[in-house]
């Protein structure tokens, strides 16, 4: 239905600058009103089992091995080893060279590998290592690719170039689905990041994802609800849902459920499903599992008896 | 027109800053003649759980520190309360109801206690360290190493009391979280003062002040704290409810002296209760 849109590079800027423009200070108010709800008692632990469940365990250094790949996708699988109640995480995010590693601790467990893919995470790399990356990903196992978009291209207009990637690299997915990140950080303006929204919704991606994490800022509450906004009013669009993925910086508990609220207000209950939301991290796992402890057992917990990631 | 008063907010004293209660609550605290003299935070287990945390993250840097270093540290404390005695006199006065003299010989000994024990900080580990002597061709060591993060419930009085039970965990690199005497809490708040303008990194101290039996079973259940000193605790089934509280991760338990007379000089176990030996065996070389 967005084929006139995208027939051309004008036509493209005409629709994408044509986007109502984000009020700043309305959204950071909003974004840091939502932040003040107060979640207790038996809606925390509700917030906590699922915010576990919406992980995307991540571990995206240079220094990765093996072993510590097998060592993730086991606290994957069972976060908590001394409590069975506690719920796996929704996947384990790596590089492509690491997902038949993940994939072979993991079995069938019904947690996924996500793996990054097209030159992450600058996305300097001609189109055709780009796709092979994914292709590369996609064969070893992985079942989501979080692929990211030229944010040079971006930035300098060239829209239809960076929206002819995303449906390219969308079709070297195969069945694997696709998160695209934008890297809020770079774009520089609100605007930019519902007009990135749109574009790789348009393109076909099926969740759109905030941060590599390796660019400061990464995740934050305004630009999340941005993402929301959009995804909500795609769906009133196109009957399509697009899932969103905050990523970076988003250590603790109580961040998580501030997200959480967010999507519940801005999105509504359909997102609130690790179908549809995810968190990329690696340590706000343990403040979950530091605050489920604290719930299930009455006194606080601390590092030392979880493991270190 | 007359000068306003110009009144000071006491709050609480974690990770080097001086955040008010979470819960936003106080408490009244009045002087030994029953009449209002300031509102004290009442601090949550909520604080006192991000008390732990500051203490913990100050461990590290803390308990690294060099010997000499940390004695240098704990000197500067007591300088900057010598520079400080009239309030802390003032302050001693109003609180506990005695005389400018004795408010005096409570400071000096207060003072004093922290140049002793900064003297020990690279004394104890020759005291209470060993070269043992093993059958076999090794050298066999033990060394003290600090507890980790210590919950602290300190005894009556204002100040000569607390600055007794935190300096001897300090200066052999420990960290605490320290409840101040729940009727005398002002002097405590005062005391963080001094250690926040004395190079002592935020959260090596911190001060919570409010009730007793609120606070101490949350901080004696957690999991993060190493050891918990109940020197001030009075009340008996308390007591015993902490200690079996501290029970669950092996905390070190000190248990309680309410009516310890502080101007008599300490011996080393306040110092020896949170330390760990290590030993270790290195092969001669032949």
């Amino acid at each position: 239905m967005y084929d006139d849109i995208v027939r051309s590079d004008s036509s493209l800027r005409r629709f994408l600058h044509g986007l109502p423009g984000v009020d700043q200070v309305g959204c950071e108010a909003r974004a840091a009103g939502l932040g003040t709800r107060s979640i207790k008692t038996t809606a925390k632990a509700y917030a906590i089992d699922l915010a576990i469940r919406m992980v995307d365990l991540t571990t995206l250094e240079g220094a990765d091995t093996h072993g510590k790949v097998k060592a993730l996708a086991s606290k994957a699988k069972r976060p908590d080893p001394a409590d069975p109640s506690c719920p796996a995480t929704a996947a384990v995010c790596v590089y492509p060279d690491m997902v038949a590693t993940a994939k072979q601790t993991l079995g069938d467990s019904g947690v996924h590998v996500a793996a990054v893919a097209t030159a992450f995470p600058s996305g300097r790399a001609a189109m055709d290592i780009k796709l092979a990356d994914t292709r590369d990903a996609v064969e070893a196992g992985a079942d989501e690719i979080d692929m990211v978009i030229d944010r040079g291209a971006f930035l300098s207009g060239r829209y239809l170039d960076v929206y002819d990637e995303i449906v390219q690299v969308k079709e070297a997915c195969g069945d694997a689905h696709l998160k695209v990140i934008f890297e809020t950080g770079e774009l520089q303006t609100y605007d930019n990041v519902r007009r990135a929204s749109w574009l790789a919704m348009m393109a076909g991606g099926h969740f759109i994802k905030t941060s590599t994490g390796k660019v400061q800022p990464a995740a934050t509450l305004p630009v999340t609800l941005i993402m929301l906004e959009a995804v909500r009013d795609f769906r009133d669009q196109t009957g399509q849902m697009v899932g969103v993925k905050p990523a970076g910086g988003i250590k603790t508990t109580k961040d998580a459920i501030k997200y959480l609220v967010m999507v519940n207000e801005i999105a509504g209950p359909d997102w609130l499903d690790p179908d549809w939301f995810r968190f990329g991290a690696s340590t706000l796992l343990n403040d979950l599992l530091m605050q489920r402890t604290k719930m299930t057992t009455g006194r606080y917990s601390g590092p030392d008896y979880f493991t270190l990631d | 027109m007359s000068r306003i008063d110009v009144r000071k907010t006491y709050k609480l004293y974690i990770g080097g800053q001086f955040p008010r209660s979470e819960s936003g609550r106080s408490y009244v605290v009045n002087d030994a003649k029953g009449r209002l003299l300031a509102n004290a935070a009442q601090a949550s287990r909520k604080d006192a759980r991000d008390a732990v945390v500051a203490a913990r993250s100050a461990f590290g840097g803390w308990s690294t520190k060099t010997a000499y270093n940390r004695a240098q540290i704990v000197y500067r404390i007591a300088e900057v309360l010598e520079g400080r005695r009239e309030q802390f006199e003032a302050e001693l006065k109003a609180a506990e109801g005695i005389s400018q003299a004795k408010a005096r010989s409570y400071v000096d000994a207060a003072i004093d206690r922290l140049v002793w024990y900064a003297g020990w900080a690279d004394k104890i580990t020759q005291v209470v360290g060993n070269a043992n002597p093993v059958a076999g061709p090794y050298f066999n060591l033990s060394t003290p190493e600090p507890s980790g993060v210590i919950a602290v419930v300190a005894p009556r009085g204002a100040l000569l009391g607390l600055v007794s039970v935190v300096a001897p965990l300090i200066i052999t690199g420990n960290t605490v979280v320290v409840i101040a005497s729940e009727e005398n809490p002002l002097t405590a708040i005062t005391l963080g003062e001094v250690m926040a303008t004395s190079d002592l990194p935020g959260g090596v101290v911190n001060v919570l002040t409010g009730s007793v039996a609120e606070i101490a079973p949350w901080l004696a259940s957690h999991m993060d704290v190493n050891g918990i000193d109940l020197t001030g605790v009075e009340d008996a089934a308390l007591a015993t409810e902490l200690e079996v509280a501290g029970a669950d991760n092996l905390k070190r338990v000190r248990r309680p002296a309410p009516d310890t007379d502080w101007l008599v000089e300490p011996a080393l176990d306040r110092m020896t209760r949170f330390l760990e030996t290590k030993t270790v065996w290195h092969p001669i070389g032949v």
